[in-house]
Formats: structure tokens, C-alpha cells, sequence
């Protein structure tokens, strides 16, 4: 792990790069790390994030400023620039149904092809799958889903790069963290080793390659 | 009273003791405020949560603690917080015994659309298609008719949520259920003859020949 400022690591994620923001309609979301994504005009981003927040919140910040040319995600129904652009064929929306979302990038981050899931069968989230029977269940074949970069938000990081989360903020964070080639995080504390118990470490070190250092 | 009223406080007499319940966004959320406060019910929130507990006071919301709407709750002792890929294990799994969701059709074989209408509204299906993939009990909740027309349908129209059909559709209206795969007008509501039903249902709705009122 590597502690840098929030210019230098949003200065190495190309235009056009495929990103994972965590954060549930962004509660447990980098805001820090999407402001500088904005700052530094980062364009034809590939997001892969839960949800699209709402205009001037979360990955919504991303969408006000249209740096965002595809969206993975289960729910865009809270942000109405989305659904502009995406009616305007200026953002390409894949829906996901949530568990899948997760499952998808679960498997991504722990070497699996794909995941078998009930979800979708029979609906239109079925096309262009395959449909395997296992003992008499259908499934749909979900491909693993991983990125080039992860933005995650975590409440404590170490100095080593150990992850805690808070409450509700932990949600898709400590999966992204996992499936990404390079891993980002911003901390609402940054504190001393041993001050998270190893009992209550979410994310280990050893997968954080940068920590945005304090200011 | 009014519909939502009726339908929330009916939806509620279905929950039981030690029972998980994830409550969709809308009418089922208003379920919680009907649980008699000696029913012991874990509430999950999607987003990683299960003991939701009511909103918080003025000033005292914590911006780390919300719904699955990003809206400030409170958290019960002994709640537990968890990752996303644990809270639709807990749904998928069938470890979920009660799920509430709103609903745009149901039809005659029990099978709900609430996800989107093609080229008007395309929101996305959030966690709906997982929880009626995998609740051990699925009930909808929602008003019997929209501007005059039946959202108990024949065959939904709109895309399906999923190919499992749902338990229990609960309405100010009516209660119908799909007993034996057959729908069944359970219950009416106070002051709802069976005939003011029967015309804003499209579906073949079976009528036994005793049908209680609701109880609410």
C-alpha cells in the first residue's frame, strides 16, 4: 500500500478506464475520489456501480459532468441525467438485478468464471444467457464481472492499508475491493496499526494499493 | 382510512414472531409501523442491515446509517450490519421468510411485474427480481386498480419480475391468494362487496363461497 494524494491517484486512471465505485446511492461512496475524477475530467468511463446515486451525489457527480459512456447497475431510477442519457444514447445502461450485480463481481474478485443464479430466469434479464439445469432448478450463467480500478470508501484504514467500514457504508466496498486490478481508497479516519483488531478487519491490507493520505 | 393504511395494516398481521422481513419501497414500508410492539419481527434493509429502526429524531441522523432509499434510519440493539454480497445471500438463500414488495400487475397465475414499463419508466430492477427469486413467502402490496384499471390481471403485460409466482396480493380492496395455483379472493375489505371486487379485477378470480372481511 501506498499513500498518496487524491491528484495522483485519480492521475493514473486513464480516459476510457473500466471503474468500480462503492457506496449504496452514496452512503459508503469515495466522494473525494469522484470530485477529483470530475476535476480531472476523466472521460468515457466504464462505471460499475450499484446504483447512480442522484445528481450532485456519489457517482451521480460523474453523470452531471457526462464523463460516463457505460453504466453496470441495478438501479437508475433515483437519477433522472441518466435516464436522459441513456434515452439519448449517450450512456449505455446494463441492468443487473442486484444480488447478480454482486454475485458477478464476488466471483470476479475470488478467480470464479461466473456464478449459477435463480435470479432472472423466465424474465427478460434471461436473454443472451445460458440456462443450465442442476437437479431439476434452472439457473442463469452470469459471467464474473472485475475492473480496472476500485474506488472505495471505508470508515478506518491503518497505516498498513487494513479496512473497517461503518453501518450501512460497507455494502458493495469490501467486494470491489477485491476484484479490481488496482484498488483506491479514501478513509474517514486513517489510524495507527492494532487500532482495528484484527477481529474487525473487513478488507486486508494486502489488497489496497493506494490510500488517499490526509490533506 | 385510507388505502395505504388498510393495505399496510393487513400486510402486517402476516408477519410472525423471529420472522425476517425485507419491506419494499412505498406501501411496504408503511408495514412496519403496524407490528404490535410485542411481535418480535428482524427487519433487513438491503443495503446491509437487519434491526431498521424507526427515522431518527431531528439532527440525530447518522449519514452512514440509511435505507435502501438512502434515507436516514436508526438501528435497533442488537442489529448487525453486513456486505452486500451476505445481505442477497440472506435473500437469495432463502433465509428471507417474509418479502413485501410493491407491484405494477399481477396475473391469474401469480406472477408479478414491478420492475418497468417498456419506454416510459426504465428504473431498473434493484433487488426485486432476487427477493421474489428467493423469499420463502412473497407478498405484494399495492392499491387494486390504477386510474380505473385492474392490476389484477389476466397475464401481466408488462416484463415479469420473475418466474416464481407470489403468495399472498393484498390491496385496499381484496386479499387474494394462489392456493392450489388457482386465484382466490381471500378476504374484502370493510364496506367492499364482492361485486365492487369483482369489477376491478380483470383476472378469472375464483370466489369461495365464504369470504370473510378483512381484518385490520
Amino acid at each position: 500500500m501506498k499513500a498518496v494524494s487524491v491528484e495522483e491517484a485519480v492521475a493514473r486512471i486513464p480516459n476510457g478506464a473500466t471503474v468500480m465505485v462503492g457506496g449504496f446511492m452514496g452512503v459508503g461512496t469515495p466522494e473525494r475520489l469522484l470530485d477529483e475524477l470530475v476535476r480531472q475530467r476523466k472521460s468515457e468511463l466504464s462505471i460499475i456501480s450499484n446504483d447512480a446515486a442522484v445528481p450532485g451525489k456519489g457517482v451521480g457527480k460523474l453523470f452531471d459532468a457526462a464523463l460516463v459512456s457505460t453504466l453496470t447497475t441495478s438501479h437508475i431510477g433515483l437519477n433522472p441525467n441518466v435516464q436522459k442519457q441513456m434515452m439519448a444514447n449517450q450512456v449505455a445502461v446494463n441492468l443487473v438485478p442486484q444480488g447478480t450485480f454482486v454475485e458477478r463481481i464476488r466471483a470476479g474478485g475470488c478467480g470464479l468464471g461466473g456464478v449459477l443464479t435463480p435470479t432472472g430466469v423466465g424474465t427478460i434479464v434471461e436473454e443472451g444467457k445460458r440456462r443450465i439445469d442442476i437437479d431439476g432448478k434452472n439457473f442463469l450463467l452470469e459471467t464474473a464481472l472485475r475492473s480496472d480500478f476500485a474506488l472505495i470508501h471505508a470508515f478506518l484504514a491503518d497505516y498498513l492499508g487494513n479496512l473497517a467500514y461503518a453501518l450501512t457504508a460497507r455494502n458493495f466496498n469490501p467486494v470491489m475491493a477485491m476484484a479490481a486490478d488496482t484498488v483506491i481508497v479514501t478513509a474517514e479516519h486513517i489510524v495507527p496499526v492494532g487500532v482495528i483488531a484484527p477481529d474487525h478487519v473487513i478488507t486486508p491490507a494486502p489488497l489496497v494499493d493506494y490510500l488517499i493520505a490526509n490533506g | 382510512m385510507d388505502a395505504q393504511s388498510i393495505i399496510a395494516r393487513r400486510v402486517a398481521r402476516e408477519l410472525r414472531a423471529g420472522n425476517l422481513v425485507n419491506l419494499g419501497i412505498g406501501i411496504p414500508t408503511l408495514v412496519a409501523n403496524f407490528v404490535p410492539p410485542d411481535l418480535k419481527v428482524f427487519f433487513q434493509s438491503e443495503n446491509g442491515l437487519i434491526g431498521t429502526g424507526p427515522i431518527p429524531e431531528q439532527g440525530m441522523a447518522h449519514p452512514l446509517l440509511t435505507d435502501a432509499g438512502g434515507r436516514p434510519i436508526s438501528a435497533l440493539p442488537g442489529a448487525c450490519v453486513f456486505d452486500s454480497a451476505m445481505s442477497f445471500g440472506l435473500i437469495r438463500g432463502g433465509h428471507v421468510d417474509i418479502t413485501v414488495l410493491g407491484g405494477l400487475q399481477v396475473d391469474a397465475e401469480g406472477y408479478l411485474a414491478n420492475w418497468m414499463i417498456p419506454g416510459k419508466m426504465v428504473p431498473g430492477m434493484g433487488g426485486a427480481m432476487d427477493l421474489v427469486s428467493g423469499a420463502k413467502r412473497v407478498i405484494v402490496a399495492m392499491q387494486h386498480a390504477a386510474k380505473g384499471k385492474s392490476k389484477i390481471v389476466q397475464k401481466c403485460v408488462l416484463p415479469l419480475t420473475s418466474c416464481r409466482p407470489v403468495d399472498l396480493v393484498v390491496t385496499d380492496m381484496a386479499v387474494i391468494n394462489f392456493t392450489g395455483g388457482r386465484i382466490t379472493l381471500q378476504e374484502i375489505a370493510p364496506g367492499v362487496t364482492i361485486g365492487e371486487v369483482m369489477a376491478v379485477t380483470e383476472a378469472d378470480l375464483f370466489i369461495p363461497a365464504n369470504v370473510p372481511e378483512m381484518k385490520i
